[in-house]
C-alpha cells in the first residue's frame, strides 16, 4: 500500500506518524511544498522575536525522526491531480503514484483586494521563507502596518514590538479579533495594546498602497495616510485548493469531506486548514484553520486511510488562545452564544479580566476570557464532554470562575463508582 | 507496574501542604499559585479535592504541541515539558480538557505535573495520605481519569 501525503505541516506529519503506527509495512511519502524540514507555522512569531532559532520551529526536533519511522520526506509542489490514474503531477514535471492520497496543503493569508499589495514592501508572514524576509527588514523604529487585527496579527504584534518596530494596526471591522472575542473583550484588548505602544485603527479600511520614496504610503478610506516600510497583510486565510480546480474533487470553502475526512473520491482524504471538516458546536462543516484541529484531522484521516471507516469524527471544537503583549485571551466553541441560550459575564476592567460563559440547557457550549488562563482547558472538557452541569449551572451563573470545580464535581459524580 | 498519584478527596483537609511542597520542588520557593497540583474547595459539600495532571493516555497537550516540547517518558508514565523547546504558545493549555497544564508568566513556558521524576513531593508532604504515589490501579482517581478521558475521546471520534 502506497500512502501519499501532500503537505508537511502538523496535519501531514501527524497523519504520516499515525499511518506508520497502524501499518508498519506501508510506503509513506510526505511531500512538502517548501524547501524546509517539516515545521510549524505557529512557531514563526517566536522566531521573529528571537526566542528560538529555525530548528525551534521544526515539528520534530530530531533530524533522523522521519527516516527512523521510514517516512520518505520529499520536496515539491503539486500542480495537478489525476485521480483516474491515482497520480499527482509536480511542477518540475515529475509524477508520483499513490493508492491512498491525503491532501494536507494548509491555507494561505488572503490577498487583500487592494491595489499595491504586490509591491516589494508588502509581505505576508506565513512561511519560514517569508519570516526570514521580514526578519531581514526589521530594525528599531521601522514603521510597520499590519492589515487586519485578527488572531495572527495580534500574535505577530508582540514579535514586531519586541524588535522595536513602530506598529499600526488597521482593521476594517469595528473591533479587534472579531472571530474570537465580543466587543466588550475587544475594547479592553484595544486599550491594552494602545497602552503598550501600538496604534490601532479599527473601522478603517486600506484602500491603496503606493510607493513613497524608499517606502510605502498606505491610504485609508478615511483619515491621514500612513507611512510604512513594511506592510503585513494578516486579514484572514483561505485554503490552498487552487491546484484542485479541475481534479473532480468537491470544493467549497475548503475541500469538502465527510465525517471520515474522505473527499468525494474514495481513496482521497483531506486534513487540516485545507479541509472543511466537521465542527463540534454547529454540527456542520467549516474550515477552522487552527493547529489542534489540524492535528486531530491528521490522526483521524490517517486511521481511516488504513482502516476503512474506523473513525467517525464528531467534530473539532473551535478554540483559540492568544497572548497579546502579555494579556491572554481564549475562546472555545460557541462563545457567541445561542439566541435563546443563557450567559454569564464577569467584567473587571481595572484588573484586565473578563470571563463569559454560554449555556444551552444543562450544558456549557461556549466560553471566552481575557486575563483568566489558569485551568482554562477545562472549558474544553466541559463543552466537548457534554458534561451535564446539574446544580453546577446555577453555581456557575453566580460564580463563573469555578469552572474547574464544576468539572471535578460533575465528572466525579458521573464516573462509574465501585 | 507503573505508579500514579492516587488521590482520595475524602481524606483531604485542605491544608495545602501539597501545593507548598510542589511549588518548592519545582520553583524553589513556597508559592501555591505556581504549584502543579491544586486543591479545590467545595464550600457546599465542605470538602477539598486535590487535583493534578493524570498523565492521561490521550495526552492532548502533547498532541497539540507544535514543536514537540512535551514528551512521553514511558518509563515513568509521565508527560513532561521540555523547557528548552517550549515557546510558550499555550495551545496545550486549551487543548487539555482537564485544565491541568498551565502557563507560567514568570518563565514564559507551560508547567504541569511531572511526578517529580518518580518521587512526588506532594505525596511526601501530605499528612493524611489523601495523596499517595502507588501502583496505577483501577480505583478512585484512576477510574475517574479513564472515564473522563473516554468521554472526551468519544465526543471527538467514534468507531
Ligand atoms: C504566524 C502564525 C501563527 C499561528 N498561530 C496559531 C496559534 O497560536 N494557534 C493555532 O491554533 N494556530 C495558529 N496558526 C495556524 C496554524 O499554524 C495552522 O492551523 C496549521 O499550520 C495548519 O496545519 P496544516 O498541516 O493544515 O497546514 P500547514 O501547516 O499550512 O502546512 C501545509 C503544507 O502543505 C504544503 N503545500 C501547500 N501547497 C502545496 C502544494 N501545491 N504541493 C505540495 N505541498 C504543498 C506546504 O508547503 C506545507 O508543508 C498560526 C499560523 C501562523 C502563520
Amino acid at each position: 500500500m502506497q500512502h501519499l501525503i501532500v503537505g508537511a505541516g502538523p496535519a501531514g506529519v501527524h497523519a504520516a506518524e499515525t499511518l506508520r503506527r497502524l501499518d508498519p509495512d506501508a510506503g509513506i511519502l510526505l511531500l512538502s511544498g517548501e524547501a524546509e524540514p517539516p515545521y510549524s507555522r505557529m512557531a514563526i512569531p517566536y522566531l521573529l522575536s528571537r526566542h528560538i532559532d529555525e530548528a525551534g520551529t521544526w515539528l520534530r526536533p530530531s533530524p533522523e525522526h522521519f527516516q527512523r519511522h521510514r517516512i520518505d520526506v520529499r520536496h515539491g509542489l503539486v500542480e495537478r491531480i489525476d485521480s483516474t490514474h491515482n497520480r499527482i503531477h509536480l511542477n518540475d514535471g515529475s509524477r508520483l503514484d499513490y493508492d491512498r492520497l491525503l491532501l494536507a496543503t494548509g491555507a494561505s493569508p488572503r490577498q487583500p483586494p487592494v491595489a499595491g499589495v504586490e509591491l516589494p514592501g508588502v509581505l505576508p508572514c506565513w512561511t519560514l521563507e517569508q519570516a526570514r524576509a521580514i526578519a531581514r527588514r526589521l530594525q528599531p523604529d521601522l514603521p510597520v502596518v499590519l492589515m487586519g487585527a485578527g488572531f495572527i496579527a495580534c500574535i505577530l504584534l508582540e514579535a514586531l514590538l519586541r524588535r522595536g518596530a513602530r506598529v499600526t494596526i488597521v482593521e476594517r471591522e469595528p473591533h479587534m479579533v472579531p472571530r474570537m472575542m465580543n466587543p466588550t473583550a475587544a475594547s479592553m484588548l484595544k486599550r491594552w495594546v494602545e497602552a503598550k505602544g501600538a496604534r490601532v485603527l479599527t473601522g478603517h479600511a486600506v484602500e491603496l498602497i503606493e510607493p513613497n520614496g524608499d517606502g510605502l504610503r498606505v491610504c485609508l478610506d478615511h483619515g491621514e495616510p500612513l507611512e510604512a516600510r513594511l506592510v503585513i497583510p494578516a486579514a484572514g486565510v483561505s485554503p490552498n485548493i487552487g491546484f484542485l480546480r479541475d481534479s473532480g474533487i468537491g470544493l467549497d470553502q475548503g475541500i469538502v469531506v465527510d465525517r471520515h475526512l474522505r473527499t468525494n473520491i474514495d481513496n482521497i482524504f483531506a486534513a487540516g486548514d485545507v479541509a472543511q471538516g466537521p465542527d463540534f458546536s454547529s454540527g456542520g462543516f467549516q474550515v477552522q484553520a487552527i493547529q489542534p484541529t489540524a492535528v486531530e484531522h491528521g490522526r483521524i484521516a490517517a486511521t481511516n486511510m488504513t482502516r476503512d471507516g474506523a473513525l467517525c469524527h464528531a467534530g473539532s471544537l473551535n478554540m483559540n488562545v492568544l497572548d497579546t503583549l502579555g494579556l491572554i485571551s481564549t475562546s472555545f466553541g460557541n462563545w457567541r452564544g445561542a439566541p435563546d441560550g443563557e450567559q454569564v459575564e464577569l467584567l473587571d476592567e481595572a484588573g484586565w479580566r473578563y470571563l463569559n460563559l454560554q449555556f444551552d440547557g444543562d450544558h456549557l457550549t461556549g466560553a471566552s476570557s481575557l486575563g483568566h488562563s489558569d485551568h482554562i482547558g477545562v472549558a474544553r472538557g466541559l463543552i466537548q464532554g457534554r458534561v451535564a452541569l446539574g446544580e453546577w449551572k446555577t453555581r456557575l451563573l453566580r460564580e463563573p470562575t469555578r469552572l474547574m470545580e464544576a468539572w471535578l464535581a460533575r465528572s466525579l459524580a458521573a464516573a462509574p463508582s465501585g | 507496574m507503573q505508579k500514579a498519584l492516587l488521590i482520595d478527596p475524602d481524606k483531604c483537609t485542605g491544608c495545602l501542604q501539597c501545593e507548598m511542597a510542589c511549588s518548592f520542588e519545582h520553583e524553589g520557593r513556597f508559592n501555591p499559585s505556581r504549584s502543579r497540583i491544586r486543591v479545590f474547595t467545595f464550600h457546599h459539600e465542605g470538602c477539598f479535592v486535590p487535583y493534578a495532571c493524570t498523565q492521561c493516555a490521550d495526552a492532548w497537550c502533547l498532541q497539540a504541541c507544535p514543536v514537540e516540547a512535551i514528551v512521553d517518558d514511558r518509563t515513568l508514565g509521565v508527560k513532561r515539558v521540555v523547557d528548552e523547546r517550549c515557546v510558550g504558545c499555550k495551545v496545550c493549555t486549551i487543548a487539555c480538557p482537564f485544565g491541568t497544564i498551565n502557563y507560567s508568566q514568570a518563565s514564559g513556558k507551560v508547567i504541569k505535573c511531572d511526578l517529580c521524576g518518580g518521587d512526588p513531593a506532594c505525596a511526601r508532604a501530605c499528612p493524611t495520605t489523601a495523596i499517595r504515589y502507588t501502583d496505577a490501579d483501577q480505583t478512585g482517581y484512576e477510574k475517574m481519569r479513564r472515564w473522563a478521558a473516554r468521554s472526551i475521546t468519544a465526543a471527538e471520534a467514534t468507531a
